[in-house]
């Protein structure tokens, strides 16, 4: 019996109907078109956004939560060309994407018709991989191949380029099998090399100040459950990069929340100290590691990745091991076994490192409400074991080290509003207090990212959305509507600055109108925040291009006109019930105009290129920065 | 030293890639993208007419050479890269030259370029196009011995190259291969 002809269009509809693809985000053009009709009939609900950029990063931010790839589809030339600073963040991020651009048809290429643009030229570095079809018969093989590149191995984008002439062909369908993808040259590592991880458990267990640096593979590897089950068998604390934020929960004892340049005291000089930097999914950026040079002088490195070429880069690793997080923890576990080291005392993940809810203090405070590190479960050693040698008692005076710069240096801030408006981090600690434990928190960049990560309590993995690598303002709002899209079950809050909130608050329209009920707060300090803080710090006070003004535009009334509710927030005794009045909406999104005060910085500060030995505490707590 | 001779300085990868379109360009702007140097470059069809061969000479003090290794190793196409030690291989590369020679001294550049085994492949009245092939070594003494008559125009290949035989039959050839984990 022969396959039903189909076009390019519908093949191509259908394949990603066999991907089990349930959204997509996207704007159609002329390029496009012939794909966008059997949109009409498919069981994939598709999102009309308001710009290109809007559709990238929202199905970013359904990628972060979900696991599962995000999709966008959008037309040829600027269509093309505005989704490239998704691609381009997603690159860095490690996120899976597969992003499908409408192309001028092949016999139009190359000659700089309507529309067209060298879209898969342009995406090369910034795509794991990208495709040009250019025959229809190609269409389910190359999708086929494009989910498995980026959703195998170091996650990533990559993107499918289909002209309107390939779109309208039609070809005979067909399902690929596996084998009958084309990829000779594709086969990422997933299991660690046995001999290098019995290397790095002896490593382990002769550590003496060792150091978990956790980063953004242990969430794409899903290993957060094997992560803590290795931190609780071996005693061993965490940091929680930027990108790994709520892998651990943040009120585990073990847990030293964010290292790098806006970093915890405590997370930021653990590493420098450490004899043992266990790297599990990172990648030494020069956020966390400060001058390369000085970074962690005593340590040794155990650095697992996926991607092999991650090895070496940055920082010279003692033991290098290619593969999967979840599964080299895994295997780093037996090898513990083997070599003696006794089961944890507590009987799961989880059993008891929570702290209480309401153990939070608020107002002037420490950030992350820890269960104090003496409270660890001891255990057992068989005897006569090399891990005999290693009861985690061993490890006491160095977590007793941790636990006196936690209390010596804690994040602190003083009174709930400054002469300029209200503290941002007063705002976030309300905000975090009053919404549920696993709400979704999604940002932009500049300060708001920091105070927020600094400041949230992560207690669950995918829970924190937000642009690591590259850095995008605008990726807030957003990722956080395809944040919600991906889990209509949770509450989605997007933090936001008032710069960031310009670039992408369009999008809020396309909530509205899809019925996507994300919550904006925006910190409105009225200034480039974080360029404020450079510019005020290094460069005297002169503060260039950096204002904004708080009410031009009024943020309340452009969110009203974009369907959502808007309120305003000018002093401390309005935000809690602000936050309450926005936590009641269910039904369209509500924006929050906190007006914050443009003089608080984020505080401790690496600056750029200097040494995480020289890391500036807030000077207005009087503990004396360094 | 010629820049062209056996330099510690410079690799050799030998990179078998799928034979499709832009497989080049993403290759070359691996190199641009994370300022690797290339020093030569050479590309044609392999024997499986499924894939390509490209050989490139890479100055390692752009990078480590590990880590060109590696990152080339991620591009999609890339199905394997093997690092020839130039001790440890047999490379060759072709040289084209016009000479600008009238026929008082043909007879001497004829005379010179068959010592290198080099042919005559073109004769005008006052010029004289040569092609030599062989190691890039011998490639530059020509080139130094014919330079003083004038060059109108010289054209070399850039090296390619493959790994040297072992003399016993027995035992494996010693070349670095970096192929892709399975």
């Amino acid at each position: 019996m022969s396959q039903p002809e189909l076009t390019g269009a519908q093949a191509l509809i259908k394949s990603l109907e066999m991907q089990r693809v349930e959204v997509m985000f996207g704007l159609p053009g002329g390029a496009i078109l012939p794909v966008y009709d059997p949109i009409i009939d498919s069981s994939i609900r598709h999102i009309l956004v308001r710009h290109e950029q809007g559709a990238g990063h929202m199905a970013e931010g359904y990628a972060h939560v979900t696991g599962r790839p995000g999709v966008a589809m959008v037309t040829s030339g600027p269509g093309a060309t505005n989704i490239v600073t998704p691609l381009a963040d997603a690159y860095m991020d490690s996120i899976p994407l597969v992003v499908v651009t409408g192309q001028v048809a092949t016999t139009s290429i190359g000659t700089d018709a309507f529309q067209e643009s060298d879209i898969t030229g342009i995406t090369m570095g910034v795509t794991k991989h990208n495709w040009l079809v250019t025959d229809a018969a190609d269409i389910p093989r190359v999708v086929a191949e494009a989910f498995h590149v980026a959703t195998t191995g170091r996650p990533g984008p990559v993107l499918i380029d289909l002209p309107k002439d390939v779109a309208n062909a039609t070809m005979e369908w067909y399902w690929p099998e596996p084998s009958d993808l084309d990829l000779p040259g594709y086969h990422p590592v997933t299991e660690g090399d046995p001999i290098l991880v019995r290397r790095a458990a002896e490593l382990l267990l002769a550590a003496g100040r060792p150091v978990i640096y956790a980063g953004g593979g242990i969430l794409k590897a899903r290993a957060s459950d094997a992560l803590l089950e290795l931190a609780e068998r071996t005693g061993i604390p965490v940091v929680t990069t930027l990108m790994a934020r709520g892998s651990v929960p943040d009120s585990h004892p073990l847990c030293l929340g964010m290292p790098g340049m806006h970093g915890n005291y405590t997370a930021v000089t653990a590493m420098q100290r450490s004899d043992l930097l266990v790297a599990l999914g990172s990648r030494f950026d020069d956020r966390v590691t400060g001058k390369v040079d000085t970074f962690a002088p005593g340590a040794k490195i155990i650095h697992v990745d996926i991607d092999p070429a991650e090895h070496h880069k940055v920082r010279r690793a003692d033991v290098a091991i290619a593969g999967d997080c979840r599964l080299v923890i895994e295997e780093l576990l037996s090898a513990l076994d083997a070599l003696g080291l006794p089961a944890s005392g507590r009987s799961g993940p989880g059993g008891d490192g929570g702290a209480t809810a309401d153990s939070r203090s608020t107002g002037a405070s420490r950030a992350s409400g820890a269960t104090p590190m003496d409270a660890l479960p001891g255990s057992v050693a068989v005897p006569g074991s090399l891990a005999a040698t290693f009861p985690r008692e061993r490890l006491d005076s160095w977590r007793a080290q941790l636990a006196e710069w936690q209390e010596r240096f804690p994040l602190g801030y003083t009174g709930q509003a400054g002469e300029g408006g209200l503290k941002p981090q007063y705002v976030l600690e309300t905000l975090r207090d009053a919404t549920p434990d696993d709400t979704i928190v999604a940002s932009g960049v500049g300060q708001h990212q920091m105070f927020a990560s600094q400041w949230w309590r992560f207690e669950h993995p995918y829970t924190w959305v937000n642009s690591g690598g590259l850095g995008t303002m605008g990726f807030g709002v957003p990722a956080a509507i395809g944040a919600k899209v991906g889990r209509p079950d949770r509450m989605v809050w997007a933090i936001d600055g008032d710069g960031c909130f310009q670039m992408t608050a369009q999008e809020l329209v396309t909530a509205s109108s899809e019925r996507i009920p994300v919550k904006i707060a925006i910190l409105n300090n009225a200034y480039l925040g974080m360029v404020r803080q450079w510019q005020e710090m290094f460069y005297e006070e002169r503060y260039s291009e950096v204002y904004l003004s708080p009410d031009l535009p009024d943020y309340v009334g452009w969110a009203e006109s974009m369907g959502c509710v808007g309120l305003r927030v000018t002093t401390p005794e309005e935000v809690g019930p602000a936050i309450d009045k926005a936590n009641a909406v269910d039904d369209r999104p509500v924006v929050i105009d906190f007006r914050t005060d443009a003089g608080e910085k984020v505080y401790p500060m690496v600056a750029a290129g200097a040494s995480n030995d020289d890391i500036v505490v807030d000077p207005a707590l009087g503990q004396g920065g360094r | 030293m010629s820049p062209y001779g056996v330099d510690q300085r410079h690799h050799i990868l030998s990179v078998l890639v799928e034979n499709k379109a832009g497989v080049l360009a993403r290759v070359a702007g691996l190199f641009a993208r994370r300022g690797y140097n290339i020093f030569s470059l050479a590309v044609a069809p392999s024997g499986d007419d499924r894939m390509s061969r490209i050989t490139i000479v890479v100055d390692v003090e752009s990078a480590p050479l590990e880590q060109i290794v590696r990152q080339l190793d991620k591009l999609i196409p890339v199905v394997q890269i093997t690092e020839l030690d130039p001790a440890e291989s047999r490379e060759r590369e072709l040289l084209l030259a016009t000479v600008a020679v009238g026929p008082e001294e043909r007879g001497q550049v004829i005379q010179l370029v068959g010592v290198f085994e080099g042919k005559i492949v073109d004769v005008g009245a006052d010029r004289l196009t040569v092609m030599v092939a062989g190691a890039p070594g011998k490639l530059d003494d020509c080139e130094d011995l014919v330079r003083p008559y004038g060059f109108v125009e010289l054209q070399r290949t850039g090296r390619v190259a493959l790994p040297r035989l072992d003399r016993q039959t027995h035992s494996h050839v010693r070349t670095h291969q970096t192929e892709k984990a399975g």
